[in-house]
């Protein structure tokens, strides 16, 4: 990692004006040279006594970045930058070293020491700052990933991205669980401005946020084909939205006669009072893919009744409205009606708020997409025909209907699975009595039949070799059932407690460890066949050697454990050697043929 | 399933069956048995439609001769589309030999494929520029002129060249045909659906239509006139059927229409003088036919067909027409003098309530039309209009409705009044005159219908009290049932809110409603109800203002605010486009699980049609007590003749109407046995006994009496408990002795063992 450096101010509180000055960071040290040489604030601090680090929002006064000694006293050193971009840098920084920082901290918790080679990891790629942290998060959040990271990569065996590379899965998960969850619009009407006035004089105000403006054009196309079309080659967008805020102040105060004469002497005002054309044309759209039960409109268009002047005209039912003037129309029914509308639609857009001209474009372009897919409208007729046809039977006079499912989502599969297992090993443990009843259910001459059908069928294909060799896979599972049955006999009857929960913690753990650092790195080692580059080559020596201590290792602990143990843990250990004797023979058959100048076998391939 | 109703074979379309639906067929079988007509209540939410289509289906089936047509009528379109999807249903699980014909028959607005004609807004546009293409001297005159000259409709073209080969060359394969279907059925084959509709409806075996194409004579007339004896009608959701009735019957003249007929009068008197130049001798020819007592040029082409005359076939007189109308510059006067006296008449300060015998003696004497002249005024002028040739029909809507309303007064002299009204009473300020032509009788219209066809059948949840529609519609019914509904479990909740939190009443009362205390208790109602319900809500309000009053009040309150932190809101508006979006996006809404809150009006277009069953209603509150507007003038001489014919109560009748109004809109929230739902009634005066007990019997039965006066803390209270009990699992068969769903076993058994039924 580089060292950084950057001018800034010191201060130990936000108030001060602080120094001006340089800061110096490095991985080890923070420090801190005044540009007034005689000035006594020197600093030099070792970052590992820093413990987290605080700044300001982007965009607010000052450009801060306050590095805390301790998180419950408060304190630490405040460093105020020219720009955020510097201030941003530096905090990237921090944010990187002290991760690392904790992950040994963590580490050394465990009390054991390792060999400090950071630099050395590091080289192989360059991380965005967010990955890193997400990386540093994962690790923090999972113990046993941290002590295989700190095993590896910190040990040398595995560069970063080797390690990282077996876990794409964890991290692509997370970064989609992470990235921001699209927010849709609020349900309340913000569009809804309601005017505040101080009460001492005339005046009334609007406050309008981006994301009331957002709401606005989402809801009102007119106002948003307007600000597209008038801002800012015909006004500037402060004018547009002050003559907005007077149309709206003239529609709440339903002052139709004024607001008449205004929007006949402003045509740009008239927009914001008129019926909403775009709207009308959009009702019209929507309305011929409306479920035809109901289509209130094909009413309109049946009923001879609805002629006009027939049937009753003046019962009370019916009320007049008075089409004359068409600004006073707008009511709040169809606002509400509106807003829902939209709120239902959801927010399709992804462009920060803020920019008010980059917002009315973004919409502009989705709304043109919808337009553009609404193509395909066969399907959707098809789909709604078969909705309708759906909801009009009588569910409960039926056999249920296969309900809609969602694929099951396996957070950690590994966890999931290896859960299951144990599960199923456990009800096969149980449940050794109830399978059998089920073949007794079996005629004799069913039995026969299907004997005799497996007899011919033979006959007719001849004896083809199967998947597994019955031979291996007997073996396998008598050595198995062996162990269960002899551990079973063991552990007694305590279905809760396992081989593990018997012997010593330390062994325990350690058994563990050893367990989860051979997979890697048999992950690591098979993945890497068929060697084709000499970085492979280097990538399989150094696994080899680690797999050669790990092995050692686990001779150490068979050896060590009391005797009385020493039978359990010898069979919780042979699966771990055998593996790693696969591997091992098959790396030295590798070298033969490498040496021979012999074709390498496809990968994965395990006699 | 299959199984027997004594000797006809029922197919049903489900593998249980409720037994109320069973108990339905067995009476729906008696009545087609004894040829009668028949008035079925049945509980919302026991699949009566389906029950009804399977049974007489099944029968016409088993009784194939004489062939057996079922005319099912709907109020709404979409009603229709509801219906023909049930229907589609039933036809898959027909046995194959038995497949026969089903459409559903609309207007040129809905079945026209001509994007030329679509692209008309209004459905009298629509029909205008269908006639522009289609009329016989539009046709006659392409025919002569070299091609292209004259447009004509491609689609009306076709399907008359196929039509032409006899009928069977366009019938259509067995199925069930939605207007959809028929669009795109015309849009493949280059047919005109319309007309392929209207000519289908002869072979069909189930039509399904809106009541006004048997009720309305104008429509009627032109599209039910040749539909055989042995139809069975069904009028399905029928509760509101007298006032369809007697809207068929009436008309209003306004100020515009009778600018609009001097307009139209003056149009029609320069194409007299053009024809004269040109082609006296039409004129002549229509002239002797009128002699000749043919008031309708005996066969009309298809296409030229035009609304019929608006009095009942019965009491249109078959003779000549009068001599001193038989020329058209005469008509033309004689309507002229009709439209200068309703100028004068509407100029009037006053309401006036008039008998139609007095108007027609002072037409008699201040403009000399006698009543002859007047009973003749609309075929008159359809002749007229047929010799001149008018295809632009949508602009001559003013003077056919002027002579639509002569005919009228001319011809009945009973049932009737007319009402001179010189502005809204609620608006007084603006002057508005209109004179109204209302008719009381509901029987007038229906009468007809009763005597033509072998069957007919009056159905709907909320028919209560059972014994009031013969009388209003005056006809015997020959079976006149009211059916329980047997749960499984409580799945309704009927509730009788009085008070708000604060323990003050609540009402719509005149006096109360525009109190804000009770604005704001309603408010709170809601707010605690939106919390508390998941899904859907809808709420009823008893008018159009009050419900744009309440909402503006609670947007100003903040109320609405805070409803919305937990759902959207949709609101009902006059405007059927906005109100149909905003019943789709409430629907996805419930849907997606965002949960919403609808908002609409008792008697309104969403409370006579729209389901809000399952997740799409959980609750409904009626916010107050749908009254009809007490002073309207109609309402107030319809009430007098409903006292002076049938002796019922003024204030009988309303409440009457208001709680069948009430009733059905509470009542959409229950599709199914298996649904659940609650009805909040948020006015104190439903906890009074005359009102309540006005209420249907399957309302009233799960009424219990701790539920009928309730604070909103208490409804509130009672609402948790209901809807965790409803969230549990339960038996859908029922248990103990008396089960809600029957197998085809049970069935059978019971057909084994008659004494054991029920």
């Amino acid at each position: 990692m580089a060292v950084i450096n950057m001018a800034a101010k010191y201060k130990t509180t936000v108030k001060e004006p602080g120094i001006p000055g340089v800061l110096k960071m490095s991985e080890e040290k923070i420090i801190f040279i005044p540009n007034d040489p005689r000035s006594a604030m020197k600093l030099n601090v070792d970052f590992r006594s820093i413990k987290g680090h605080k700044f300001s929002k982007d965009g607010s006064k000052q450009a801060l970045l306050n590095l805390t000694q301790d998180s419950e006293k408060g304190g630490g050193y405040i460093f105020e930058f020219d720009k955020f971009s510097d201030r941003n840098v530096c905090r990237d920084f921090v944010g990187k070293v002290l991760g690392k920082f904790q992950a040994m901290m963590s580490s050394k918790q465990n009390e054991q020491p390792v060999p400090e080679k950071p630099a050395a990891t590091m080289h192989g790629e360059q991380l965005s700052t967010t990955e890193m942290e997400h990386r540093m998060k994962l690790l923090r959040e999972d113990s046993e990933l941290q002590k295989l990271h700190k095993q590896f990569v910190i040990g040398g065996v595995l560069t970063e991205s080797e390690f990282w590379a077996t876990r794409k899965s964890l991290l692509d998960d997370d970064a989609q669980r992470t990235s921001k969850q699209q927010a849709g619009f609020k349900s309340a009407m913000l569009a809804d401005v309601r005017p505040s006035t101080d009460g001492r004089t005339n005046k009334v105000t609007f406050s309008l946020t981006p994301e009331i403006i957002h709401q606005i054009f989402a809801e009102k196309p007119a106002v948003h084909w307007a600000f597209l079309n008038f801002v800012p080659s015909k006004m500037t967008e402060k004018d547009f939205w002050t003559k907005y805020c007077r149309a709206e102040y003239l529609h709440r105060t339903k002052n139709s006669v004024v607001a008449a004469a205004e929007a006949a002497e402003d045509e740009e005002l008239a927009v914001f009072l008129k019926n909403d054309d775009i709207l009308a044309n959009e009702a019209r759209r929507k309305i011929r893919r409306v479920d035809p039960t109901l289509d209130m409109e094909a009413d309109l268009g049946d009923d001879y009744i609805h002629l006009p002047d027939h049937g009753i005209l003046r019962d009370g039912s019916k009320e007049t409205v008075d089409a004359e003037n068409d600004i006073a129309r707008r009511t709040l029914s169809q606002d509400l009606n509106r807003h829902a509308a939209v709120v239902l639609e959801g927010r399709a857009l992804d462009v920060e708020l803020g920019d008010t001209r980059t917002v009315a474009e973004a919409l502009a372009r989705s709304k043109q997409a919808e337009s553009s897919a609404e193509t395909s409208d066969e399907k959707t007729n098809q789909e709604r025909l078969k909705r309708v046809s759906r909801m009009t039977e009588i569910e409960d006079l039926q056999a249920p209907h296969s309900l809609p499912y969602a694929p099951l989502c396996i957070k950690d599969p590994r966890e999931y699975f290896d859960s299951q297992q144990a599960n199923a090993l456990k009800a096969l443990g149980d449940t050794d009595a109830r399978i059998k009843p089920i073949d007794c259910s079996l005629s004799t001459e069913e039995a026969y039949i299907y004997l005799m059908e497996q007899i011919s069928e033979v006959k007719v294909r001849g004896l083809n070799n199967p998947v597994v060799q019955p031979e291996a896979a007997l073996k396998v599972l008598n050595g198995l059932n062996q162990y269960l049955s002899s551990t079973k006999y063991h552990l007694g009857k305590n279905p809760q407690e396992s081989v593990l929960d018997r012997l010593p913690n330390r062994t325990k753990d350690e058994l563990m460890h050893h367990w989860t650092s051979i997979q890697e790195l048999l992950r690591h080692f098979w993945s890497s066949y068929p060697i084709t580059t000499t970085y492979l080559y280097n990538k399989v020596l150094r696994l080899k050697d680690a797999m050669t201590q790990i092995y050692h290792k686990l001779q150490e602990t068979k050896e060590s454990v009391q005797s009385d143990f020493r039978h359990q843990v010898s069979r919780l250990v042979q699966p771990m050697l055998q593996a790693l004797d696969a591997a091992f023979a098959h790396y030295d058959t590798e070298q033969q043929k490498q040496y021979n100048k012999g074709v390498s076998k496809p990968n994965g391939f395990v006699q | 399933m299959k199984f027997q109703i004594e000797d006809v074979t029922v197919y049903f379309p489900y593998d249980y069956i409720y037994p109320e639906q069973y108990e339905y067929m067995v009476e729906l079988k008696r009545a087609l048995d004894a040829r009668g007509h028949c008035l079925l209540e049945m509980p919302t939410g026991t699949g009566k439609t389906v029950a009804l289509l399977s049974l007489i289906t099944s029968y016409a089936l088993a009784r194939p001769s004489p062939p057996l047509k079922l005319l099912y009528c709907t109020r709404t379109v979409h009603e229709m589309e509801k219906t023909l999807a049930e229907l589609r249903l039933l036809h898959s699980h027909l046995p194959p030999t038995h497949r026969s014909l089903a459409l559903g028959l609309s207007s040129r607005k809905n079945l026209c494929v001509n994007p030329y004609v679509l692209s008309s807004a209004s459905r009298d546009s629509v029909d205008s520029a269908c006639r522009r293409l289609t009329a016989s001297w539009v046709r006659a005159a392409a025919a002569e002129q070299p091609p292209g000259a004259v447009p004509t409709c491609s689609f009306f073209e076709s399907y008359d060249r196929a039509a032409s080969s006899g009928p069977d060359a366009v019938l259509l394969p067995p199925g069930v045909y939605t207007l959809g279907d028929l669009r795109a059925l015309g849009r493949e084959k280059g047919w005109c659906p319309y007309f392929l509709a209207r000519q289908m409806i002869r072979y069909a075996n189930v039509v399904v239509y809106s009541y006004q194409y048997l009720l309305d004579p104008k429509v009627a007339g032109i599209i039910s006139r040749e539909m055989q004896r042995e139809c069975v009608v069904v009028f399905d959701e029928a509760h509101n059927i007298d006032n369809v009735c007697i809207e068929a019957l009436s008309v209003s003249v306004r100020r515009q229409t009778l600018d609009g007929a001097t307009r139209n009068l003056h149009r029609m008197a320069q194409e007299i003088d053009r024809f004269k130049a040109t082609d006296a001798s039409r004129l002549r020819a229509e002239y002797n036919r009128l002699v000749e007592g043919l008031a309708q040029r005996g066969n009309l082409a298809l296409t030229d067909a035009w609304l019929s005359n608006p009095a009942l076939p019965d009491d249109i007189l078959k003779e000549a027409v009068p001599g001193n109308i038989r020329r058209a510059e005469h008509f033309l006067s004689v309507l002229r003098r009709l439209v200068q006296y309703l100028k004068g008449r509407l100029q009037t300060e006053n309401v006036e309530t008039e008998r139609p015998v007095d108007f027609v003696a002072s037409v008699s004497s201040q403009a000399g039309i006698d009543q002859k002249m007047l009973r003749f005024c609309y075929d008159r002028l359809h002749s007229l209009m047929l010799t001149l040739e008018i295809t632009d029909t949508d602009e001559f809507l003013h003077i056919q409705t002027i002579c639509d309303f002569a005919t009228l007064v001319g011809t009945y002299m009973q049932g009737f009044s007319i009402i001179i009204e010189p502005f809204d009473e609620r608006m007084p300020h603006i002057p508005d005159p209109v004179l109204q032509l209302s008719c009381h009788d509901a029987s007038l219209a229906i009468k007809p219908v009763f005597d033509r066809f072998q069957s007919v059948i009056i159905t709907s949840g909320t028919l209560s009290p059972i014994d009031l529609y013969p009388r209003l519609l005056n006809f015997n019914p020959v079976i006149s049932r009211s059916f329980t509904m047997s749960l499984t479990r409580d799945c309704i909740c009927p509730m009788v809110l009085t008070r708000g939190s604060d323990q003050l009443p609540v009402s719509t009362k005149f006096d109360m409603r525009s109190d804000p205390g009770v604005v704001r208790n309603y408010g709170r109602l809601l707010l605690e109800m939106v919390a508390a319900v998941p899904d859907g809500i809808v709420c009823f309000f008893v008018s159009y203002s009050y419900m744009d009053g309440i909402v503006n009040s609670w947007n100003e309150m903040g109320i609405l605010q805070d409803v919305m932190q937990h759902k959207l809101v949709f609101i009902e508006t006059q405007d059927v486009v906005e109100t149909t979006l905003a019943l789709d996006n409430y629907r996805r809404a419930c849907d997606c699980g965002r949960g919403a809150v609808f908002f609409s009006v008792a008697r309104g277009k969403v409370a006579e049609g729209i389901d809000f069953d399952r997740h799409y209603g959980r609750l409904v509150i009626m916010f107050g007590v749908p009254f009809q507007y007490t002073l309207s003038r109609i309402l107030i001489a319809r009430l007098e003749y409903l006292r002076n014919t049938f002796q019922i109560k003024e204030g009988d009748f309303l409440t009457f109407d208001a709680l069948r109004q009430a009733a059905q809109c509470v009542g959409r929230v229950i599709r199914s046995k298996a649904d659940y739902g609650m009805m909040i009634f948020a006015d104190k005066r439903y906890s009074r006994h005359d009102k309540r007990s006005k209420l249907p019997g399957w309302i009233l039965s799960h009424l219990h009496d701790a539920h009928l006066n309730l604070s909103t803390d208490m409804a509130l209270h009672i609402a948790r408990e209901f809807l965790r009990r409803m969230a549990q699992p339960y038996d859908k068969a029922g248990t103990g002795g008396r089960k809600t769903l029957l197998s085809q076993e049970d069935l059978e058994k019971m057909g084994e063992d008659p004494m054991n039924m029920f």
